[in-house]
């Protein structure tokens, strides 16, 4: 492994920014044809109507101007990104059969080692492909079913396709069709009536050619009154050049089941992070996302909650970093559709350094959602002057009985309270560090101990010097 | 090594605006001394230059923690020495539980790669939350959010407790105090008392050192020390009022 010299420049406090030696089965020319989609087509083998979806998807993708209402999209240059690299190897079941040089990397991140200690199963992407995935043997007994996409695509072929695109369809945006186009990697998750898996379930992204771009797809249906915890996890290189990650993920949690969603992205700070997260919720149902954004150039997130039969609940709780270069774009969308249904939005941002985060919100109750509400609370703290957020709530209500409220604040971290702290032997950093821990502890708190252990550490590590 | 708090000469300003004109005190470990005085006068300044407060600037003198000048360190550093300061108004820090908190400030006075055992500050912890007459369940509230006036207080001295310092600084802690309290907070502060703990007490009233009563007091006018002398002086100011001590100050 490589420490690439560009990262420095870069993002000085980024600890996953080396890389491996590139050395892969398939690397697609640079840019986006139609040569390119087949040839993703053909190496993953698949049926024609999927050959089929993934060339109208380019042809909307194609016709699809670039979204000028968020963040700032010039810097990404789309023919400059490889659509499509192969890792050697397969997706293996067992670490042992992972290529050295990839093993290595998941070992660096930890992955395995919290698989043998707090998860039901795990995947592991590299590049465009999964390269790891396993599900704990008492989880598949009771018919949990936990797989790459592409093996869910083709073991589960009826079920894969009631469900797919059905929540996120490549007319949604620009980034769901470029991802419907060039899709490769992911998971397919089933959980079947009833059963309640109730240690998390874990995919690890990693990027780590120059320029490539990683478009995984996943697939989750939590069946009636079933639970289920999903994590996902992603770091990259950090090169001077940019990367392009743009997912789409769909969920059906349908009735009376409960379905969490959390992201811990720590992405390096040349990646474009574009994604579409939306969940179909049917009676009684629950969603919750956790959303934490951390890494990245550019993000542009909104995970969303249609709520589809009466009682669904849907909630976002999101945090964002942004530091010198970073903007995060991220939000939540709510939308109802039936009486009765009901949102939170929890967003809390930390933005220092010239960094800047931005809430951007949709909460929609159409006519005849009778009853429902929705909470929105956005909190933002700038750590300096130059930090920079803005609230971009959308609130759309047709109908008469339905409430939607909404509070936002932004803060300074305070000298008083860092006198305070200090004054009881804390330093400066220290300080600033926990007043950062407290604000974002209502969402941390979601997260299982590791993960907020984590979640305080990579923000601790982007506060280092930052007070002063 | 003299084994003493000693203020020296100090001067200090907020902005353009001189504050405190000279302070002269010297406060051995084993002592409690009151700081008396009209509002507005430097008592609250006082206490914020000790402990490092840098909306203030110090124009001239020194402020000595056993023979170490301490005005060029950072607050944590004189805390670290054993400087505490019962803030007048403690601050809320959300987000942040009590029990959180305490430990991070026992940490920090650790050695590197010293760690608080979990004996230690349990067992520190029941023993000061007895003293206070207070359940363990707060501590797992947020630090200062949402608390009262009095509970603040006593989470001053919940601190106090658990951080063992040399010398405090207690800024009108009995503003806002009704009976019960007062007494809790005065017999925190006592349970401490002791050849090794020296200190100032800032305030207004008697009230306070009918509890926590004092080796000496002292009388602050216009950012000087203006008359100095036993439990006695303050029970003359009770009776009395300030307006005799205000004539000493521009006599």
């Amino acid at each position: 492994m490589t420490v690439n010299p560009e990262a420095a420049s870069i993002n000085t406090e980024y600890e996953y920014g080396w890389s491996n030696p590139e050395r892969y089965a398939i690397k697609a020319p640079k840019g986006l044809s139609r040569e390119v989609v087949e040839m993703i087509s053909k190496a993953k083998d698949e049926p024609q109507w999927m050959l089929d979806f993934r060339l109208k998807a380019l042809d909307i993708f194609l016709s699809k101007p670039m979204p000028e209402w968020g963040a700032d999209l010039s810097g990404l240059n789309l023919d400059e990104i490889y659509y499509y690299i192969k890792p050697e190897g397969f997706n293996a079941r067992s670490w042992d059969d992972v290529p050295e040089d990839v093993k290595q990397t998941f070992e660096r991140l930890g992955i395995p080692e919290a698989e043998r200690a707090a998860l039901a199963g795990v995947g592991a992407q590299y590049e465009s492909e999964m390269v790891y995935h396993n599900l704990k043997e008492e989880w598949e007994k009771l018919g949990v079913v936990f797989l790459s996409i592409e093996d869910g695509m083709r073991e589960y072929p009826e079920l894969f396709r009631e469900y797919f695109a059905t929540v996120v369809p490549p007319e949604d945006n620009k980034f769901a069709a470029v991802n419907s186009a060039v899709w490769s990697g992911g998971s397919f998750v089933y959980v079947p009536k009833g059963v309640k898996v109730d240690i998390p379930l874990q995919t690890y992204f990693r990027i780590n050619a120059e320029n490539s771009g990683q478009f995984e797809r996943t697939l989750i249906i939590i069946e009636e009154g079933a639970q289920a915890h999903y994590i996902e996890g992603c770091t990259a290189p950090a090169y001077s050049s940019d990367s392009f990650h743009s997912g789409v993920i769909e969920i059906i949690v349908k009735e009376g089941a409960r379905f969490r969603y959390s992201t811990i992205q720590n992405w390096s700070h040349n990646v474009y992070n574009l994604v579409t997260q939306r969940a179909a919720v049917y009676g009684n149902g629950v969603m919750e996302w956790v959303d934490g954004n951390l890494g990245s150039k550019v993000t542009m997130k909104y995970p969303a909650c249609y709520l589809l039969e009466e009682g669904a609940r849907g909630e976002v709780l999101s945090i964002a970093m942004a530091s010198r270069g970073q903007h995060q774009d991220a939000g939540a969308k709510i939308v109802h559709f039936a009486p009765h249904t009901s949102g939170n939005i929890v967003s809390k941002s930390i933005s220092k350094d010239a960094g800047r985060s931005s809430y951007r919100g949709l909460v929609k109750i159409y006519e005849g959602a009778r009853g429902s509400k929705t909470n929105v609370e956005c909190d933002a703290l700038l750590l300096d002057e130059e930090a920079r957020t803005d609230t971009y709530p959308y609130i759309e209500i047709e109908e008469r009985d339905a409430s939607v409220g909404h509070e936002a604040t932004v803060s300074k971290i305070n000298d008083e309270q860092i006198l305070y702290l200090q004054s009881r032997g804390l330093s400066e950093d220290e300080a600033a560090g926990l007043i950062v821990r407290g604000f974002i502890e209502p969402i941390a708190k979601e997260l299982p101990l590791e993960y907020a252990v984590e979640l305080n550490r990579l923000i601790e590590l982007e506060m280092e010097g930052s007070v002063g | 090594m003299t084994h003493q708090l000693e203020i020296k000469n100090l001067h200090a300003s907020v902005g353009d605006q001189p504050i405190l004109k000279g302070i002269n005190l010297t406060i051995p470990r084993g002592e409690l001394h009151a700081v008396m005085g009209p509002n507005g006068n430097g008592k609250s300044t006082l206490a914020k230059v000790i402990v490092g407060d840098p909306e203030y600037t110090v124009t001239e003198g020194e402020v000595l923690v056993d023979g170490q000048n301490i005005l060029e360190m950072e607050p944590d550093e004189r805390a670290r020495l054993g400087v505490f300061l019962a803030f007048q108004y403690p601050v809320e820090i959300p987000g942040v539980t009590i029990a959180n908190f305490l430990r991070l400030a026992m940490q920090a006075r650790k050695e590197e790669g010293e760690e608080v055992t979990f004996t230690e500050f349990y067992g520190k912890l029941q023993s000061a939350l007895k003293t206070l007459e207070w359940d363990e369940s707060i501590v797992e509230r947020y630090l200062n959010e949402g608390m009262s006036g009095g509970e603040k207080k006593r989470n001053e001295i919940l601190q106090m407790l658990m951080l063992e310092p040399n010398y405090i600084i207690m800024d009108e802690t009995d503003s806002g105090l009704d009976v019960d309290a007062l007494r809790i907070v005065s017999h925190g502060v006592n349970s401490l008392r002791g050849p090794n703990l020296g200190g100032l007490i800032i305030t207004h009233y008697q009230r306070l050192l009918d509890y926590i009563v004092p080796d000496k007091v002292h009388i602050i006018v216009d950012g000087r020390v203006v008359e100095s002398g036993g439990p006695e002086l303050a029970k003359r100011l009770d009776a009395e009022g300030y307006d005799w001590v205000k004539e000493l100050a521009t006599a």
